[in-house]
């Protein structure tokens, strides 16, 4: 019985469920290792089989080789004290080459030679689990839609990590690996090229992301809300409507005038998320290669309105301004 | 069950708010409503306007009559011009504001060799004659640091302003030692949680870039599209880093200064960004021409861990307060730190430079410094 869900209060034990059997060419599945019970709360009760693969493998040796590379860089920096390793974690960074090197492969490895060799690994684990997610839908008779929501965050990141630092010619616009360093570093580029918010496609990504978030938010009410109807079985409901559909669209169409279908509030979904990075990725590409001060080219193309000026003037203009 | 939910319910609240500073603020609009130029001040936590000591003993007018005291004493070659009594008057008061203990050391002797007042064999004397130097040109060739003040031509600093009766005063940078050039130990001078950038992980010595020599602190994109300006993310951290100073030292937000829509703009910032302005160039001359250029009359007891010598920045006058001492015009008492007492002031304001801004409230025009490249001898 693989069938359950979080509505349901039982939680079933018998056989395992092995999945569907695959053809050639696949490597063998782990497990099943058991049912749990707190997992079962939220969702399946049965743990495995995991298809590991070669990709699997490979990406997950890779992004370990990254991940430690990183945190051994952040415990030598605090000269291999533990405790402090804690405490300042937050703080910690692995910082990208300075502008000297520009795009140089190879810089010295405390000068960002490890942020380029961690960086690589962690693209090769990355850009590996997507051909895992793709290849693994494929096995299974599935549409590649995960495959390519998830390539469109990649593109974020490579924008963020590769593709923009080539477009401006120096790693040093890279991010640096690290929690509160990032935050600064985004707050440093938002203050550098005059306020992102001012950027139209990152204005297009938060209105994706926030719409996001509200899609969520409509659709797992009112999948939930007919739950009591059956209403959680969304595809048995998409070829054969029941009632559960029929209420749930009603709903929207007397709140609103207009209702998803089934199917349809998935490709909703699915849009905004990748429309997100995908825009995302394009507002961070044009920043800085394109365009310099994102809130004077918001005025200079009636984007955003301008303030009457305060009558201050650059003291550095006027005559005799000591330098 | 529901005894754990309750629990959580009021456990959980109570956690996400232990960051939050409770207690009323005094929120005052600086700027166009909906810009968010807002000032937040929490009452409770702002910091206490410290007591201003009195004069040592009352000025009167007809102590300034007299020789003055470059025939008096020898070897007076700053403040020669003040009368005698004018004279030991700005002596006693300094002595309660620098080395104000009773001992072997303090008091006159601090600076002076008792067998000998005239003798500049003690190194306090050398380094205290160029102080009277720098606050007498802070006093005249800044005038324009001060132009938002009300005090008028009492606006300015005494030794007070800074040392507060420490030899050395309590708020000064020196640099760090350089990074070492390996992994271990090695931050890039960043990412730690340092009080000098309010604990961010900011570059946490902007001082040695930016509070010293010329180096450009502008890092916003100057116009819509990329020009020749060019600003690197972690230059721009390093301002960032230098703004955390400002913003703590002053005791204000973002937007005492800039309308935050767009830092780098002039015309959408208030005037104390000029003032602002003015402060960073008063500080890098001090700096260079007052401090640094002691050299090696500074023993190695006032240096800092890399060798250079502790320097002002905004804090060291400032302590937390937009107006250093609240705005008190000390300076009143002390017309023998006015520079250019009685001689010639040396900075000349230029003409005044008026913007097209029909709308906006009137606001002091911006002036600027004439000449502040040279030391005052």
């Amino acid at each position: 019985m693989a069938y359950q869900n979080i509505f349901t209060q039982l939680q079933l034990r018998g056989e395992y469920e092995p999945g569907v059997p695959l053809g050639p060419h696949n490597d063998p599945r782990y497990g099943p290792f058991g049912y749990t019970y707190w997992l079962g709360k939220l969702g399946g009760t049965q743990i495995g089989p995991v298809y590991l693969g070669k990709l699997g493998l490979a990406s997950l040796i890779f992004g370990t080789l990254a991940f430690c590379i990183i945190g051994l860089n952040f415990w030598a920096q605090v000269n291999w004290d533990p405790i402090q390793f804690v405490r300042q974690l937050f703080w910690l960074a692995l910082e990208p080459p300075p502008a000297k090197y520009g795009l140089r492969i190879l810089p010295p490895l405390q000068e960002g030679g490890w942020w380029l060799i961690s960086g690589f690994f962690l693209t090769l684990s990355v850009l590996l689990w997507w051909v895992r997610t793709y290849v693994r839908a494929k096995q299974l008779g599935m549409g590649t839609h995960i495959a390519w929501a998830f390539a469109s965050a990649i593109w974020l990141y490579l924008v963020l990590g590769f593709i923009r630092p080539l477009a401006m010619g120096s790693w040093s616009e890279a991010v640096p690996f690290g929690i509160f360093p990032h935050l600064d570093w985004t707050a440093a580029f938002s203050i550098r090229y005059g306020n992102l918010f001012y950027n139209p496609f990152h204005a297009l990504s938060i209105v994706f992301l926030y719409g996001s978030a509200l899609l969520f938010a409509m659709h797992g009410a009112t999948i939930l809300a007919v739950g009591r109807y059956g209403g959680e079985r969304e595809i048995e409901q998409i070829t054969d409507r029941g009632t559960a559909s029929e209420r749930a669209a009603l709903f929207w169409r007397w709140t609103m005038g207009f209702n998803a279908s089934m199917e349809s509030i998935h490709r909703w979904a699915w849009w905004f998320a990748v429309l997100t990075t995908l825009t995302g990725g394009i507002g961070i590409l044009l920043t800085g290669t394109v365009v310099d001060n994102w809130y004077l080219w918001a005025v200079e193309h009636h984007f955003a309105l301008a303030y009457p000026a305060t009558g201050i003037v650059d003291p550095a203009t006027l005559p005799g301004a000591p330098q | 069950m529901t005894r754990k939910l309750v629990t959580l319910v009021f456990v959980l609240p109570a956690l996400l708010l232990a960051g939050c500073e409770f207690g009323k603020k005094a929120v005052s609009q600086v700027g166009p409503r909906g810009t968010g130029l807002n000032q937040v001040n929490d009452s409770s936590s702002m910091t206490k306007v410290a007591a201003v000591p009195e004069p040592p003993y009352p000025l009167t007018p007809d102590m300034l009559e007299g020789p003055r005291a470059n025939v008096t004493y020898q070897n007076v070659k700053v403040l020669g011009d003040l009368s005698t009594e004018e004279f030991n008057y700005t002596m006693a008061a300094i002595t309660n504001w620098i080395a104000p203990t009773e001992g072997e050391n303090a008091g006159c002797n601090y600076c002076h060799n008792p067998a000998n007042m005239a003798s500049d064999e003690v190194y306090t004397k050398v380094v205290a004659r160029r102080m009277f130097q720098m606050t007498r040109s802070i006093n005249s060739t800044w005038r324009p640091h001060f132009q938002a003040s009300a005090n008028g031509e009492n606006a300015g600093v005494t030794c007070w302003t800074c040392h507060r009766g420490n030899a050395v005063p309590k708020y000064v940078w020196s640099s760090g030692l350089p990074t070492p050039n390996k992994l271990a130990g090695n931050r890039r001078g960043q990412n730690m949680p340092a009080p000098t950038v309010a604990y961010a992980s900011l570059p946490n010595d902007p001082f040695t870039a930016l509070l010293q020599g010329k180096n450009n602190v502008r890092v916003g994109g100057p116009s819509a599209y990329p020009t020749a300006h060019k600003a690197s993310i972690q230059s721009t951290e390093q301002t960032y880093g230098l703004m955390m100073h400002m913003s703590q030292g002053l005791g204000v937000n973002c937007t005492y200064c800039h309308n935050t829509q767009n830092f780098a703009n002039w015309a959408q910032s208030r005037t104390q960004r000029v003032s602002a302005w003015y402060g960073i160039k008063m500080v890098r001359d001090t700096n260079d021409n007052y401090i640094t250029s002691l050299g090696s009359v500074w023993p190695a007891n006032r240096l800092g861990p890399a060798g250079d010598p502790k320097k002002v920045y905004c804090t060291t006058c400032h302590q937390g307060l937009a107006k250093p001492l609240g705005g008190y015009p000390m300076l009143k008492d002390y017309p023998g730190l006015k520079g250019g007492y009685h001689s010639d002031t040396p900075g000349a304001a230029a003409p005044p430079v008026t913007a097209a801004a029909p709308e906006a409230e009137p606001v002091p025009t911006p002036v600027a410094a004439a000449d502040t490249t040279k030391p005052a001898a």
